[in-house]
């Protein structure tokens, strides 16, 4: 995948990386890489790319996007939800009353508002922190949520205020078919997660996680910890906005504010703590736990009991599987997936070694 | 057990397990057995757990149970019997897109001939994906309003009794109880919904009517869940309406009619909707329900004819889906036959067009358009009473547009109002027609040629 080639530059390169031939050869990877997975729906039917790769993939980038701001930074937030409604309903409103705008200028602006909403609910992380910081988070998630129910400007006075997406094109290309969503949401990704990598090995990255370690010693060594965390709030925002455009129009193709309710915001925590705070390959990882560990038990699980157990037992039973191996998880790695990752990656190399 | 089936079973459980091991190709199921095609599929989308388990649990009982009926007594549909099997959505949007996705390319090749999304979130982010798979989706009771006029929405079917329908039949019941439309005029009629898109889909509906004829429409919103509402039954208390239209969902409903009756409204002058009228609804407000009234497309009751042939045939032979036979003849129970009956009905219809043979969607879809549910046909199915006159075409995806009220004595609903009351549709129609060529044109979609 794109993100675990590029992903060991981010945690091990220095701030200054020379482009000496061994990174040359990433890039070449990851270009590579793109190319395979940009082939997938030459070989996937409609159900691998409606189903599990697209809502994997925006998952991935909410996950990134909070991730930055948690993982890197160091500032808990639960309003992810609200922020993916801010660039769902943003997006909406920029494609339906400025259609002369292109699709991807669209997407970019409707995370720049996102960005600029989790700007000004950031603010607050200057003066409170942990608990407290959470606690004010959720408040925006739940004034968000009530914005868009309440007021039918955002989604242009429709009967039930929800918005549907309008035609997806780009230059004239339709990108409504399962393959077109696909590669619009790998695409944006892809450049969003190479954005990301260079950013956390700048100054700014280096900024965020010394400002999580502590911030007072930052601050004392002359960090701008002020500064630095609104960036992160700004940035983060903007990734998860972006997430929520494409999960109101590549995925689900109509949302309402319900869509991106609190249960949102704690999904992509968690797959952020199961996946690896810190970590940009951990998102991936994470939202592959959430999303296809369900859906594999499932098939698994009614593949095997079929109509010798009682439907609504099976899923009481799929539920309970899927608690115990979080909770089996989370004991055994508490430092994510992307800890295991980076202890088989030797094992790996010897392996394959000649 | 006997040692054949042992032996069965463990095969079975070793195919799973090589299956899995191939690496889960998780479309399998759609692949093998192409010519054994003399079975029609029909996927249902079930949530058996999760906070609204309790309502669907009923509704997929009656399906199955019609199903079965359908199978066993009468063969299938012209000698073509059902198949199905479920998928568990939690009622929730991303695991009903995964569960269509999963089943629409049909089992064993057999087609999905109509989808039934359960769920008002579910069915709204299919309405494209259908369109373009050609699969229709069914969502009787729930669903986009705008999905009437077929010439915009093809697959999309909200059948029977749209929330329109249902705010202007409650209007027209309190006409009847006032003794003519006429009689509107200067009447306070407050609608107490929950604030969500389901809650508000009536706001406009409403206006309309309230501008018509005459009567004031207070809109009070209850946030969700809606465990606490004395704010909003204060408000009614000063108010004074003269009816309540209780549009709720889930807790909220019976927290409604106990507030009512602590702040001293008359829980006989409050008519819940569609989704507050079942037996899961009144129960949990106890004593104080007793008098309640609710508009629904299912009237609750077990001496339709078609119910003593279920009872007949399927219950008292164990086969029922159901777990708690007191819910036989429930409103939900009710809402999953009339549900299996149309969809039956449809692909009966399209079999007499295009042949006996399991039924694909694009046929289904012109068995849907061409469905004509007419007294005579009810009464040889036996649901006189039970599922009102349908008759549906391109430009008209609802088709009946009719609720009966009900009316809860403490143990059981009893029917209240004079047969089916009708809404206005023809007033509301063309404000329907209006929105579904707004969104056309949003979404620039030509419209379809309707006089097919």
């Amino acid at each position: 995948m794109t993100s675990i080639s590029l992903a060991e530059v981010a945690d091990f390169a220095p701030v200054s990386a020379p482009a000496g031939p061994r990174s040359r050869v990433r890039i070449a990877l990851a270009i590579a890489a793109f190319a395979v997975l940009a082939g997938v729906p030459l070989v996937a039917d409609d159900y691998w790319l409606n189903a599990i790769l697209i809502p994997f993939l925006i998952l991935s980038l909410a996950g990134l996007g909070l991730n930055l701001l948690m993982g890197y930074a160091g500032q808990a937030s639960l309003g992810t939800g609200g922020l993916m409604s801010v660039g769902a309903y943003a997006t909406y409103n920029l494609l339906l009353r400025l259609p002369q705008l292109p699709l991807p200028v669209s997407l970019v602006l409707g995370g720049v508002i996102a960005g600029l909403v989790g700007l000004a609910a950031g603010l607050l992380s200057l003066r409170v922190k942990g608990f407290y910081l959470v606690a004010s988070t959720l408040a925006t998630q739940f004034f968000l949520e009530w914005l868009f129910n309440q007021f039918g400007w955002f989604s242009n006075y429709s009967t039930s205020s929800s918005i549907s997406a309008p035609r997806l094109a780009i230059f004239g290309h339709d990108l409504s078919s399962p393959a077109g969503r696909y590669l619009l949401t790998l695409s944006t990704v892809a450049i969003v997660t190479a954005v990301a990598i260079r950013l956390v090995q700048s100054q700014t990255g280096r900024t965020w996680m010394a400002i999580r370690d502590m911030d007072t010693a930052a601050s004392v060594i002359g960090i701008p910890v002020a500064s630095g965390k609104l960036k992160a709030f700004f940035v983060s925002s903007l990734g998860i906005g972006i997430a929520g455009a494409l999960w109101a129009f590549a995925y689900l193709g109509t949302v309402d504010a319900r869509s991106f309710n609190l249960d949102r915001s704690f999904e992509v925590m968690f797959i952020i703590i199961l996946g690896g705070l810190g970590s940009i390959v951990g998102n991936y990882l994470g939202a592959a736990f959430m999303i296809l560990l369900p859906i594999l038990l499932d098939h698994v699980v009614s593949g095997l009991f079929a109509g010798a157990i009682d439907p609504g037992q099976l899923e009481n039973f799929q539920k309970a599987l899927f608690g115990g191996l979080i909770i089996w998880f989370l004991i055994k790695e508490p430092n994510g997936l992307a800890a295991s990752l980076s202890r088989w990656k030797p094992w790996l190399a010897r392996r394959t070694a000649p | 057990m006997s040692l054949q089936r042992t032996s069965l079973r463990l095969q079975t459980i070793k195919k799973a397990v090589a299956a899995a091991a191939i690496g889960f190709s998780f479309a399998a199921s759609a692949t093998a057995f192409a010519d054994d095609a003399k079975t029609q599929y029909f996927p249902l989308a079930t949530f058996r757990v999760g906070a609204y388990a309790s309502s669907g649990i009923p509704v997929w009982a009656g399906v199955i149970d019609y199903f079965r009926y359908i199978n066993e007594v009468e063969g299938g549909i012209n000698g073509i019997k059902l198949v199905w099997d479920e998928c568990e959505t939690n009622w929730e949007v991303e695991k009903g897109v995964e569960c269509y996705e999963r089943v629409k390319a049909g089992k064993n090749g057999s087609p999905v001939p109509i989808f039934l999304p359960h769920g008002d979130p579910i069915s709204k982010a299919l309405t494209e994906k259908a369109a373009a798979d050609k699969i229709p989706l069914v969502t009787i009771a729930y669903g986009r309003t705008e999905a009437i006029d077929g010439r915009v929405f093809p697959y999309s079917f909200p059948t029977v009794f749209s929330f329109w329908s249902e705010a202007s039949s409650a209007i027209n019941f309190i006409a009847e109880k006032a003794g003519g439309k006429d009689k509107l005029k200067g009447l306070k009629i407050a609608t107490v919904y929950h604030d969500s898109p389901y809650g508000k889909e009536t706001q406009v509906p409403l206006a309309l009517l309230a501008k018509t004829y005459g009567f004031e429409d207070i809109e009070i919103p209850v946030p969700h869940p809606g465990n606490d509402q004395s704010a909003q039954w204060a408000k009614i208390r000063q108010l004074k309406p003269d009816w309540v239209f209780l549009r709720g969902w889930g807790v909220m409903t019976p927290v409604a009619i106990k507030t009512a009756a602590k702040v001293g409204f008359p829980v006989d002058h409050v008519i819940g909707g569609i989704w507050s009228g079942s037996e899961e609804d009144v129960r949990p407000a106890g004593a104080v329900a007793k008098g309640y009234l609710a508009i629904t497309p299912f009237p609750a009751g077990s001496n339709f004819e078609i119910h003593q042939k279920l009872k007949k045939y399927i219950l008292d032979k164990g086969l029922s889906d159901l777990k708690d036979i007191k819910s036989f003849g429930s409103v939900y129970y009710n809402a999953g036959v009339d549900e299996a009956i149309i969809a039956v009905e449809a692909i009966r219809t399209a079999q007499a067009h295009f042949g006996v043979h399991p039924i694909n969607g694009e046929e289904a879809q012109w068995g849907l358009e061409h469905l004509d549910l007419s007294e005579k046909r009810l009464a040889e199915i036996g649901a006189t009473g039970l599922e009102q006159p349908l008759k549906l075409s391109a430009k008209d995806h609802e088709g009946g547009g009719a609720g009966k009220v009900l009316q809860w004595d403490g143990e059981k609903w009893n029917v209240v109002s004079s047969g089916w009351v009708k809404s206005d549709r023809e007033l509301l129609l063309p404000l329907i027609y209006e929105r579904a060529a707004a969104y056309a044109k949003e979404k620039g979609i030509a419209l379809r040629d309707a006089t097919n």
